[in-house]
């Protein structure tokens, strides 16, 4: 962003301004977000450009950090290492690795030197501290690289006093800077004398992408070690003293609320128990050991108020969408011209994580202490000092690493909660919820449908419009906030909330004349939020199964049919890509099929192709407890992220959207029934498992286009999950119009009971062992 | 309370815990073994897989009074010393192919995985996709293909 446009002062367009800190060693900064961002020019194009093209959600976040003044630092210590704080939540997406790479880049230290922390809540840090949308690398892969170089441009500096040399002369190679006469000194020796006693303001240059040695290149994972080592510290591995684990009872109904406690005295009588407490969202007990809270809540006797979607199924939820959606409107057309019109449902999907929703907190009189994977420690602070009443600087938030996000840890239930029963107890807590809460009472992606109209004539697409509606979408995790700051200065007018949001993220690939694309939202009774991306992957799906349609309806072949209509250059080339190395059109037995699909979004572009294989004999193949089905045999990916910093961090999310878009095609859904989700276990929620993975999957990385970093995290779900559903269609000869296509089967699944809320623990671990 | 001893990681401990407390909750909560990671609490989701005597078992399925003194139990943290190296060459497999992600499930993942490659050896044989295809572990981040690649690679140095 900020690379290719000139600052104001003037400089050249590498040329950045950051900081020199007061410090004891070198500490170098940079303003997070001073990276102003302007509105790219549009091609002049057929489809007039959606909002999304020429200011997508990213640009929103970026844009939203120029009035801040906080600064990020990086600081080079007399060990030789650099460290910095990263004001980003780490998940499982590898934004500590690709900010240890840019911090590598600049200072010319081995990554291996570069120690990243997760930085505590910096409410000072406004909107710049929110891990959304896949942003982090867009956001900060300038100021980060500007504070090393900096760092880098001091120690040059006092290296040149100490031997005696000029700077131009010197020479420097991984921490250790070498002068004209052969003598050198480290990093570590330059660390106190390259420091400031005073802050100053000093401009500083960018390395040009020609000399990039870091940025670019595949890099392991910094903590991969620590991963395969089990010594990862997740927020449940940290000792706190005297926070005892803690799990709250919680209702048979979606937020039903506590009446009354029936046996509070005799469960906390029971082995390991200290606390039995009612709180806001049930009943918490806090014990020795978390088998003995699964003992307590399970014993607990709680009279129940009904929730906030008492009664409802999904059925009742989609006739409530169904008279929610937005009109298609067919503007006058001329004679001859067709029409085409489809519609999908989409189930509730759970969006936890392994690590289930957990928090640790510690809440005294006059103070708080919170740890937890959290994507928006600021809300979280504001939210959890306001809930028990402390200033909000009485509140310390420490970030943990997180065992997967998928849009959970936007939120932070978990921490919230552990807050008011610290709180209400007078003691610190470990909660953990239970997987069975997790998936029953837990945030979800909401139901939601498209329908799709498109009129065509003389081998043109003369208008395309496409209603998404759905269950409102939470966003009250900071988002929220950026978007009401900023709503007057959006190219979107005066649109609601989440039609904003939808406006921000859905760009539209094709030159289809006349396009809308309209959200609706209705009822607010359901816990929701972003699954690995807000709307987009069933809005890719919906509007790629159309296009199948639609040129299947032109006489056109799914891919050449893309090709011809892809409005940017950098769509034909991820589909040309793919199509070449994964050979389309190829033959294939009756019952297999490959499907095509283009999405772009985060300032990229993917396309997937996918083989599926729907012979009796592969869905009805037999994995003991296992849901099998229809089998993806194949997966070729390409993806133009504009510049990955990570290729191998890159493949990897690409892998994961490849894993989360068969199962959204084809097998993970919630059913609500009578006012709570049936899904309770991993053997419910039929997430893909090995049974189900593709043996044969290629990522490719396209060679840099823009020069920028776009987002990764999320993006590889949306051209899975549709290419997959387009397979299916055409290896089926059906259209589902209900995802993923197994919903509306048998369950598959005995549901659990809801009272008591969470199963016991079996027994029989020894005997199946193996 | 009642006294338990058991060999964890070649070493003998003993905990004063009731009997059906599951060992996961032993390990993490009483002794601070933290490898292992609760994801189910009901043997599906295989994130606490460790090793008793060396097969793959589920410590939240297993009353810590089901265990035996005799018994050898094997975390994440024990398993280089099975082969006295600083890694287990699953764990170097899985370095190699950079396999993790978030890492929340990998422990339990490598556990399994090393057992699923003892048992086809024990059957004189070579670990095949069926085998691969009967893993149970989850991994919400979806990094199943490098999984498969990194048992295929390991099993070849085991």
């Amino acid at each position: 962003m900020a690379d290719h446009r000139g600052s104001p002062q003037g400089m050249d367009r590498r040329r950045f301004l950051g900081y020199v800190l007061a410090a004891p060693t070198l500490m170098a900064a940079a303003e997070l977000g001073g990276s102003a961002v302007a509105p790219e020019a549009a091609a002049a194009i057929p489809t007039l450009p959606p909002p999304a093209d020429l200011f997508d959600l990213n640009d929103l976040l970026s844009t939203a950090a120029v009035p801040t003044s906080a600064l990020i630092t990086v600081q080079v210590h007399s060990d030789g290492t650099a460290s910095f704080a990263l004001p980003r939540a780490e998940v499982g997406q590898g934004v500590t690795t690709s900010t240890a790479m840019l911090i590598a880049e600049e200072l010319g230290l081995p990554v291996e030197k570069i120690k990243i922390t997760l930085a505590d809540s910096r409410p000072e840090l406004l909107f710049n501290q929110l891990t959304a949308a896949s942003n982090t690398t867009i956001s900060t892969y300038t100021p980060i690289r500007v504070a090393a170089a900096i760092a880098k441009g001091r120690l040059l500096a006092a290296a040149a006093i100490v031997l005696g040399d000029t700077v131009t002369n010197l020479t420097s190679k991984l921490g250790v800077i070498t002068g004209g006469g052969g003598k050198s000194v480290t990093y570590g020796e330059l660390a106190q004398r390259a420091a400031s006693t005073r802050t100053e303001q000093v401009s500083v240059t960018l390395k040009p992408r020609s000399e990039f040695t870091v940025i670019g290149k595949p890099h392991n994972r910094i903590d991969a070690l620590d991963a395969v080592t089990g010594r990862k510290v997740f927020a449940m591995d940290l000792r706190i003293p005297n926070a005892l684990p803690t799990m709250v009872c919680r209702p048979p109904t979606i937020n039903g609320k506590v009446r009354s406690v029936l046996n509070a005295a005799a469960v906390r009588a029971m082995p390991g128990i200290t606390d039995v407490v009612t709180i806001s969202t049930g009943v918490a007990v806090r014990g020795r050991t978390f088998g003995q809270c699964v003992d307590a809540v399970r014993a607990l006797r709680v009279d129940w108020g009904k929730g906030t979607a008492a009664g409802a199924s999904d059925a009742s939820v989609l006739r409530e969408l169904k008279a929610a959606e937005l009109p298609l409107v067919v503007p006058p057309l001329p004679l001859l011209a067709k029409t085409l019109d489809a519609g999908f449902t989409f189930a509730f999907r759970s969006n936890s994580a392994l690590e289930p929703n957990c928090a640790i907190a510690d809440v005294r009189r006059d103070r708080a202490e919170i740890w937890g994977s959290l994507k928006s420690p600021i809300v979280a602070q504001q939210a959890i000092a306001a809930k028990i009443g402390l200033p909000q600087n009485a509140v310390r938030v420490h970030v943990t690493e997180g065992g997967g996000s998928f849009g959970r840890k936007l939120f932070f239930d978990a921490a919230l909660e552990a807050a008011e029963i610290s709180r209400t107890l007078g003691k610190p807590v470990k909660l953990m919820w239970h997987r069975t809460d997790d998936f029953r009472q837990g945030r979800t992606h909401p139901m939601c449908t498209s329908r799709l109209r498109a009129t065509y004539a003389a081998g043109n697409v003369l208008t395309f419009e496409h209603r998404h509606t759905s269950v409102s979408t939470d966003f009250g995790h900071g988002l929220g906030e950026i978007i009401t700051a900023l709503a007057a200065k959006l190219p979107v007018g005066d649109f609601t909330f989440s039609q904003t949001v939808f406006q921000l993220t859905q760009t539209m690939p094709y030159n289809f004349g006349v396009t809308t694309q309209l959200l609706n939202e209705v009822n607010k009774g359901f816990n929701t939020g972003s699954m690995r991306n807000i709307y987009s992957p069933d809005v890719c799906c919906a509007r790629e199964l159309f296009v199948d349609q639609l040129a299947a309806k032109m006489g056109k072949d799914p891919y050449k049919f893309r090709q011809e209509f892809a409005r940017d250059h950098r769509a034909r080339a991820v589909l040309d890509k793919v199509a070449k190395v994964g050979n389309w059109g190829r033959a294939m037995p009756a019952g297999m099929a490959q499907g095509i699909a283009v999405h772009a979004e985060y300032k990229g572009f993917s396309a997937a192709l996918v083989e599926i294989d729907c012979r009796p004999a592969t869905v009805n193949r037999k994995i003991p407890s296992a849901r099998t089905g229809p089998r993806v045999t194949k997966v070729v990916f390409a993806v133009d992220a504009g510049l990955a910093v990570n290729p191998r961090g890159l493949e990897a999310q690409m892998l994961g959207g490849i894993s989360d878009g068969i199962a959204l095609a084809l097998t993970s859904s919630l059913h609500l029934k009578d006012g709570y989700f049936l899904e309770g276990s991993w053997d419910n929620y039929f997430y893909t498992r090995q049974w189900n993975v593709p043996k044969d999957v290629e990522i490719i990385v396209m060679p840099p286009t823009t020069g920028q970093p776009g987002g990764a995290g999320e993006f590889g779900v949306a051209a899975s999950y549709a290419a997959v559903a387009c397979a299916y269609t055409r290896a089926t000869g059906t259209l589902p119009t209900t995802f993923p296509v197994n919903h509306d089967g048998p369950l598959g699944f005995d549901p659990l009971p809801t009272v008591p809320p969470i199963p016991q623990s079996p027994t029989d671990g020894l005997r199946n062992a193996f | 309370m009642p006294e338990h001893t058991f060999i964890l990681n070649g070493e003998q401990v003993t905990v004063d815990v009731e009997d059906d407390v599951r060992l996961l909750w032993v390990l993490r909560d009483v002794l601070g073994v933290m490898g292992p990671k609760y994801g189910c609490g009901v043997e599906v989701c295989k994130a606490c897989a460790s090793h008793i005597n060396g097969k793959v078992f589920n410590p939240c399925a297993v009353r810590v009074g089901d265990v035996k003194p005799t018994d050898r139990i094997t975390t994440i943290e024990g398993l280089p010393g099975t082969v006295g190296k600083p890694l287990h060459p699953m764990q170097q497999a899985w370095l190699d192919r950079d396999v993790a992600q978030c890492g929340y499930c990998q422990p339990g993942q490598i556990m399994t995985a090393v057992a699923k490659v003892r048992q086809a050896k024990a059957e004189g044989r070579k670990i095949t996709d069926a085998d691969l295809d009967e893993i149970r572990n989850i991994c919400r981040c979806g990094t199943y293909n490098r999984i498969r690649e990194a048992i295929t690679a390991a099993a070849e140095r085991m």
